[in-house]
């Protein structure tokens, strides 16, 4: 990936963390628009494979568009168009002969409000191995099932009422029974809009931790409100201000010395 | 640069801002008066200095306590979280100058024999220097000024050549008269105290660059001060 054509951003170099690791995903010249409205412009960006990326901006700066952009959650707003480029291991995944529902379990989504289904803790992680058909036979299904839990670090909590609603658990568990839920199809990307904006600081840090052990697996883009929580937990940031990608680099150098005057007023808080 | 939407974090920088000023004040004075106080052997004054700098001291941790205090209540980034650790270490810096100025003015008691014309100029001159340094570097900070901080770090080659020729000139002295070796050691410290304030300058230079670029500034520095590598017998010959 040498032709990255970074329009809209000035970084004087590539990230470092890009030539650790492969991009996983590459997006060129996208834009997204709803009806007449431009949400997302002429924006490229590579993003790497099990590291964490971060989107931060103001509110209604274009980054939950992107990210649900990334996994064609986009389809089913109506007006909404997408144009340029989005590949995924250099698949097009907005080419039309892409099953769309196989794209959406190799990239997993996580949401601002934990939303479980109304049924066991037990069912909604099955939910997703079953319908696939992931699993050969029972033992299979409980294995993936403990395993999901175990990996989001929610089994030993709830080992022991694993049949009851997955509604029962207060609100940090049941975004840890979404990401559960999530991790249990396999999935190759995991995207999180806004992960921790309804948790109180210790469900956050489970989540962050949890984020921290799963980019060694996974490749993770992250949209948050927190500035903090962005210079914590990701290894690249990209700052989105009125639909333009302003800024993306090394997580260590985007909130130390940023480049770019907007970035800078951003996230000291001189803007927005 | 625009303000915060949180108007109290500029309050608390600025705050952080004129405490440093009037403790690079209090800095400046203390040096003038040490070199004056030595080189006219006025005991009075150097007892003044003395007394004063546990009001350096004292602002070095009021400085320091608003500081983290502000990195706790703003959880700053960039540009802010560099002003911030900046002028941690600037205050640092500064102290460390108040102290070498306190022993500056300590070694006037320290010897009762007259010091010769000749070296009581050079010591003022040599004073003269670091306090021009040191008033630019502050002044450089104030204004966040990179080109005028990048000065005083080159400027600091003065001193130290100046430092170099005073080593010499008090080896002289010393081999001339036996008599005046106490005289010269303690003056020997007090120009190397002196030109150790001028290094505390180019690091507050060297904090100014980063304050303002965002990164470290890594160049060497050039070295003129070579008296720690010069063998004493090539300073006999001289």
């Amino acid at each position: 990936m040498n032709d990255m054509s970074f329009k809209t951003v000035l970084t004087p170099a590539a990230p470092r963390i890009l030539k650790q690791r492969k991009p996983k995903m590459t997006a060129k010249e996208v834009n997204v628009y709803y009806g007449e409205k431009q949400a997302i412009k002429d924006l490229s960006i590579n993003i790497p494979d099990r590291a964490v990326s971060a989107f931060i901006g103001p509110s209604g700066c274009g980054k939950s568009t992107f990210l649900r952009a990334l996994n064609r959650m986009n389809d089913t707003i109506v007006g909404c168009r997408v144009t340029g480029e989005i590949k995924v291991d250099g698949q097009d995944i907005y080419d039309r002969d892409l099953d769309v529902v196989q794209l959406r379990a190799r990239i997993g989504m996580v949401f601002q409000k934990p939303n479980p289904f109304p049924k066991s803790i037990y069912e909604n992680v099955a939910y997703g191995p079953r319908i696939h058909g992931l699993a050969k036979d029972k033992t299979d299904l409980d294995r993936i099932v403990h395993e999901s839990l175990t990996r989001a670090g929610l089994l030993e909590e709830v080992k022991d009422r694993i049949q009851q609603p997955g509604t029962s658990l207060s609100g940090g568990q049941q975004q840890r029974l979404c990401i559960a839920r999530a991790i249990a199809v396999s999935p190759e990307i995991i995207l999180m809009d806004e992960p921790c904006s309804a948790l109180d600081p210790i469900a956050t840090a489970k989540i962050e931790e949890l984020i921290h052990e799963l980019k060694q697996n996974y490749c993770i883009v992250i949209v948050t409100h927190s500035m903090q929580q962005a210079a914590r937990v990701s290894d690249l940031t990209a700052f989105f201000h009125l639909g333009v990608l302003v800024e993306v680099g090394d997580t260590d150098e985007m909130f130390t010395s940023p480049q770019e005057k907007r970035t800078q007023d951003y996230i000291t808080g001189r803007f927005g | 640069m625009a303000d915060h939407t949180v108007k109290a974090f500029d309050d608390d920088l600025d705050s952080l801002k004129t405490m440093l000023a009037t403790m690079g004040g209090l800095a400046e004075e203390q040096l003038a008066n040490s070199v004056e106080a030595l080189s006219r052997r006025d005991l009075k004054l150097a007892d003044s200095v003395i007394q004063a700098d546990d009001k350096i001291d004292a602002m070095e941790a009021a400085i320091e306590e608003k500081a983290i205090l502000t990195i706790a209540k703003r959880q700053p980034m960039a540009s802010d979280l560099r002003a911030l650790m900046v002028s941690i270490r600037i205050a640092s810096d500064l102290e460390r100058i108040g102290d070498l100025a306190k022993n500056v003015a300590k070694r006037a008691h320290a010897f009762t024999d007259p010091v010769p014309r000749r070296l009581s100029a050079s010591l003022e001159r040599m004073g003269k220097l670091s306090q021009a340094q040191l008033k630019m570097v502050l002044d450089a900070y104030a204004a966040s000024d990179v080109e005028r901080a990048m000065e005083v770090w080159r400027h600091d080659e003065d001193i130290d050549a100046l430092y170099n020729s005073i080593f010499r000139e008090l080896l002289t002295y010393m081999l001339e008269d036996p008599r005046m070796i106490g005289t010269c050691t303690h003056l020997l410290f007090a120009t190397k105290n002196i030109e150790r304030i001028g290094d505390h300058a180019t690091n507050i230079a060297e904090n100014i660059y980063y304050l303002v670029n965002g990164r470290s500034l890594r160049e060497e520095r050039p070295k003129k001060d070579m008296t720690s590598v010069t063998p004493f017998s090539s300073t006999i010959e001289k």
